[in-house]
């Protein structure tokens, strides 16, 4: 049951929000509802499918697995972050785009900063490492050939663009 | 003209998408919007004793509580009339008895399986609708309930449908030439039980719904993730006696479909009459739990099939009974159990046939169409039972289907079976022979070439037609804006499909401009007066030459109001990249914008007796379905010790007539070879004897990853329909139908001599390991 909301200091895209939200209230419903940063989706609800992947300070993370309380403090991006403002695709997204590694694009952007977070860790990462980062995401569309091979181009392309 | 027609144009989806700009049901939150909840049936099969609700409705911010009994006052039980629609001769040839009982939104009285809706709770949010649930108080007798299909056609099996003498929904049969003169005259007969397993579509997006009331003129708009937004429309329409105008569907962004969202159910009907009822929006969105267990199943037939052959191999007769578990109701009728029977026998010649077909309702889920619509079933049951034949005559199972195909040279081919539709089963046009040649190049390359880690590899084939493109009609209407861009409305939607895209690729040649020049808006009911949406493979089919259609008469007009205004005789003028010219004049160039912006009232350049408005509409009705086809091949590595089976390689050989953009072609295709692939080694839903379903999330119900992946090998073997001017076949579902039964035909084939007979999937590790045991103690008896 419902207990009293609580001040939530975050920032997120690099924007600074204070929002008021209930201990229980999940941070994918929180950013979807409170903030209406609708470009992260929520397909299971129990973390098993990670179109909810955000990065919580970096770090790929289910949204919705954490509390919003919980990312008081927190630098949050989501999808909206990469590009902002009608800006350039980021590398990752451009792949995704030109590899055709989307169809229904409800799962892209889970599948987006996934690739993105393991990238800017581990630039180098070999192909069995790549995979492993992406079997974390379930794509029903696509049967995910294309989404291996769009990582594999952000991979060079955010290495040249170093 | 085909400037873009075959072109891999890059997808003006993508942008939005990848911005996270998308709209999807859940991103609509019209100003203030509540939310319900559904309290779901915990039991397969009770009667509904008392519901108290009293103290959820004391619950700050709960707003509606709407229970069976009350639903029952507003709305009378669900039925769709396609369930009804059985053609004269269908009914003639086959002898159909299809008995439909109408199903409440919510029941008042009794449930019939886990997951149905008994009470619908509104409130602030979901969070504050959840907690009501629990506050509702809800008494439930338990009542026996029956979930395997040949249970359930037993004689004193617990009924599902009160009111009937049995479970028994839709029987049929159908004989051709003399089949028990051909089994009793064959040098081979090989008798095979198979089983497909039940599974779920589950698209990324689950199902959702929003409902708002206009408050000025009482209208409804409806929001949801259909894939049949006239449909739904259509069905509300009728169920609730409003006037034809008086709903609008809308189907927004949809994340994913593949049949699952084909169907109209029962939190459609109660977020609309709770919209009405307290004139303020309302939204549901199905949580996973609620998808696997109360969104439609799919898959799970049983098949006791027999195929005789001569000493050749040349097949002399097909028998089969088939019986389908159709869950608590017979929603959609014949559509599944149909499409089964006609698609069983496939690309083959088989002079003699004994088909019977009979769906039994149980306490589970309704099983309806999921991604091949019965035909993944059939073909897993025709394609095993020809690699048991194959073995009993010692003879390449490549071989063996080789000698059998219908040639190109037999095409048109008549299969003297009546379709769903009511015409005569036709396939249309074909190479079956060298799809099959194809792939059985690439497989044997495959074999040759992998392996030789230890594990045991396997070679599997599976062919299939698939008839695509299915009526009645699809609507279209292309617009010219004053800008010049065209606007095309379909009552097609895209559920990832690249509608946007492709769509606007036939619209770019049919009227003569760039592909960025179009905008396609589909599943909105608003925008044409009739229309169905996407299923079955249809929309390119249905869709696409609809817009063909209406695209040359805009094309046409736009030549026209041109020729008024340079002087010339519309036939000689050229229309290309949205500048319309006379032939051989490029100096005489005036783009489309100069052609309708003078259409103003009171422009002085407006040709006085020009009509100003350029569009025009087309309806395309397909005299019947065109038939796709593929040959696939799946190469394995099985790990005997483990039971591990990976898809190394899998390779398709296609034919979907003309295709309008290979990229997105070919997406399509190992989507549904994924999909394939999960029912092959991972997916199935499982129920427990008592009726509860085991697999009610994504830790027991397990979809392929990234790493079930195999590499690719796609080829398009492409024959033109000759029955649409576009010449295109549909391919939306065509990449599930060979999985199941290309991998289970490998992995047999890297075990056979263990004795191993696959006759079910999923093929996991321990279902594997058991398959091995078994082998071995029938190796050792025999």
């Amino acid at each position: 049951m419902s207990e009293d909301p609580r001040l939530v200091r975050l920032t997120v895209n690099g924007v600074e929000h204070a929002a008021e939200a209930e201990p229980r209230l999940l941070l994918s419903d929180f950013l979807r509802h409170r903030l209406g940063l609708t470009g992260t989706h929520v397909g299971c609800e129990h973390g098993v499918c990670g179109a909810c992947t955000v990065l919580v300070d970096g770090a790929p993370t289910r949204a919705c697995l954490m509390f919003a309380v919980q990312a008081e403090g927190s630098s949050v991006t989501t999808i909206e972050g990469l590009a902002p403002d009608g800006d350039a695709l980021h590398p990752v997204q451009q792949a995704f785009h030109e590899q055709h590694a989307m169809q229904c694009g409800f799962c892209t952007p889970g599948f987006v900063l996934s690739t993105v977070a393991l990238l800017e860790e581990k630039p180098d990462a070999d192909d069995d490492e790549l995979l492993d980062a992406l079997s974390g995401n379930l794509c029903r569309c696509t049967g995910y050939r294309n989404i291996i091979a769009a990582a594999r181009q952000a991979r060079e392309g955010m290495k040249a663009g170093e | 003209m085909s400037d873009w027609i075959g072109q891999s144009v890059p997808r003006v989806e993508d942008d939005r998408l990848l911005r996270g700009e998308g709209r999807f049901v859940d991103d609509l939150h019209p100003a203030g919007a509540l939310e319900a909840a559904f309290l779901r049936s915990p039991h397969a099969h009770a009667r509904i004793v008392s519901i108290d609700a009293s103290a959820a409705l004391e619950l700050d911010g709960v707003e509606l509580v709407l229970d069976g009994q009350v639903l029952a006052q507003q709305a009378a039980p669900m039925v769709f009339d396609i369930a009804e629609l059985i053609p004269p001769n269908v009914a003639e040839s086959t002898g159909v008895t299809s008995r439909v009982h109408p199903m409440p939104a919510i029941p008042a009285d009794r449930v019939t399986h886990v997951g149905q809706p008994i009470v619908m709770v509104v409130a602030r949010d979901r969070y504050v609708a959840e907690d009501a649930l629990e506050l509702i108080d809800v008494v439930l007798e338990p009542l026996p309930a029956v979930v395997d299909a040949e249970a359930a056609l037993a004689p004193d099996a617990p009924l599902v449908e009160d009111s009937w003498d049995d479970n028994e929904a839709i029987s049929f049969a159908f004989t051709k030439g003399d089949p028990d003169a051909a089994f009793r005259d064959a040098a081979v007969v090989v008798e095979e039980r198979l089983r497909s397993n039940r599974a779920s579509a589950s698209p990324i997006e689950t199902r959702g719904v929003v409902a708002a009331v206009d408050p000025m003129d009482g209208r409804v708009t409806v929001w949801s993730s259909t894939q049949t937004p006239f449909i739904l429309r259509d069905f509300l329409v009728k169920l609730l006696a409003l006037g034809p105008d008086d709903i609008r569907v809308v189907a927004p962004d949809v994340g994913g479909g593949f049949g699952l969202k084909g169907s109209i159910y029962p939190e459609e009907v109660a977020v609309v009459l709770a919209a009405r009822a307290l004139g303020r929006p309302v939204k549901w969105i199905e949580d996973r739990a609620e998808h696997l267990a109360a969104s439609t199943h799919g898959r799970e037939q049983i098949h006791e099939i027999a195929l005789a052959a001569d000493a050749d191999g040349k097949l002399l007769a097909l028998r089969d009974r088939v019986l389908i578990n159709g869950g608590a109701f017979n929603t959609l009728g014949i559509v599944v159990p149909y499409n089964a029977f006609t698609h069983l026998v496939g690309p083959y010649e088989v002079p003699a046939l004994d088909i019977g077909v009979r769906v039994a309702l149980t306490h589970t889920m309704v099983t309806a169409p999921y991604r091949g619509a019965g035909r993944p079933e059939v073909v897993f049951a025709m394609e095993r039972a020809l690699d048991r034949l194959a073995r009993a005559l010692g003879m390449d199972p490549g071989e063996l289907r080789a000698r059998n195909l219908i040639g190109p040279e037999q095409m048109p081919y008549a299969t003297g079976i009546v379709y769903r539709d009511g015409t005569d089963q036709v396939y249309d046009s074909g190479d079956y022979p060298h799809l099959l040649e194809r792939a059985r190049a690439h497989a044997e390359a495959a074999r040759a070439e992998l392996g030789g880690d230890g594990r045991r590899i396997g070679v599997g084939y599976a062919c299939y037609v698939e008839g695509t493109g299915v009526g009645p009609f699809e609507s279209a209407r292309v617009r010219v804006e004053p800008s010049g861009r065209l606007t095309v409305f379909t009552g097609s939607s895209s559920q990832g499909q690249s509608h946007r895209t492709t769509l606007a690729q036939i619209a770019a040649d049919a009227v003569g401009v760039s592909v960025s020049d179009v905008d396609v808006v589909g599943g909105d009911t608003g925008t044409l007066s009739h229309g169905f949406g996407t299923i079955a493979s249809r929309s390119v089919v249905v869709a696409g030459n609809a817009i063909a259609t209406a695209g040359g008469e805009v094309r046409d007009r736009l030549l026209e109001l041109a020729a008024d205004r340079l002087e010339a005789s519309p036939g000689d003028l050229e229309l290309r990249d949205g500048v319309i010219h006379v032939a051989g004049s490029p100096e005489t160039a005036m783009p489309i914008a100069a052609v309708v912006g003078p259409l103003t009232p009171f422009n002085p350049g407006r040709p006085k007796d020009a009509a100003p408005v350029v569009e025009a509409g087309a309806i395309h009705r397909p005299s019947t379905v065109t038939y796709a086809a593929g040959a696939h091949a799946a190469i394995v590595a099985v790990d005997e010790r483990t039971g591990v089976v990976e898809v190394l390689r899998y390779v398709v050989v296609h034919d979907c007539g003309r295709v309008i953009n290979p990229t997105v072609a070919d997406g399509q295709i190992t989507g549904g070879v994924l999909q394939g692939i999960g029912g092959a080694l991972l997916e199935e839903l499982v129920y427990g004897e008592d009726g509860q379903l085991q697999t009610g999330s994504f830790i027991d119900y397990l979809l392929p990853t990234a790493s079930e992946a195999p590499e690719f090998v796609l080829e398009h073997a492409d024959v033109p329909s000759p029955l649409n001017p576009l010449g295109v076949k549909g391919l939306g579902e065509g990449g599930a139908i060979g999985p199941p039964a290309a991998v289970a035909n490998a992995v047999e084939d890297a075990l056979a001599d263990l004795g191993v007979v696959v006759r079910e999937c999923p093929l996991g590790p321990s279902q594997v390991r058991e398959l091995i045991r078994q082998g071995q103690v029938n190796t050792v008896d025999s």
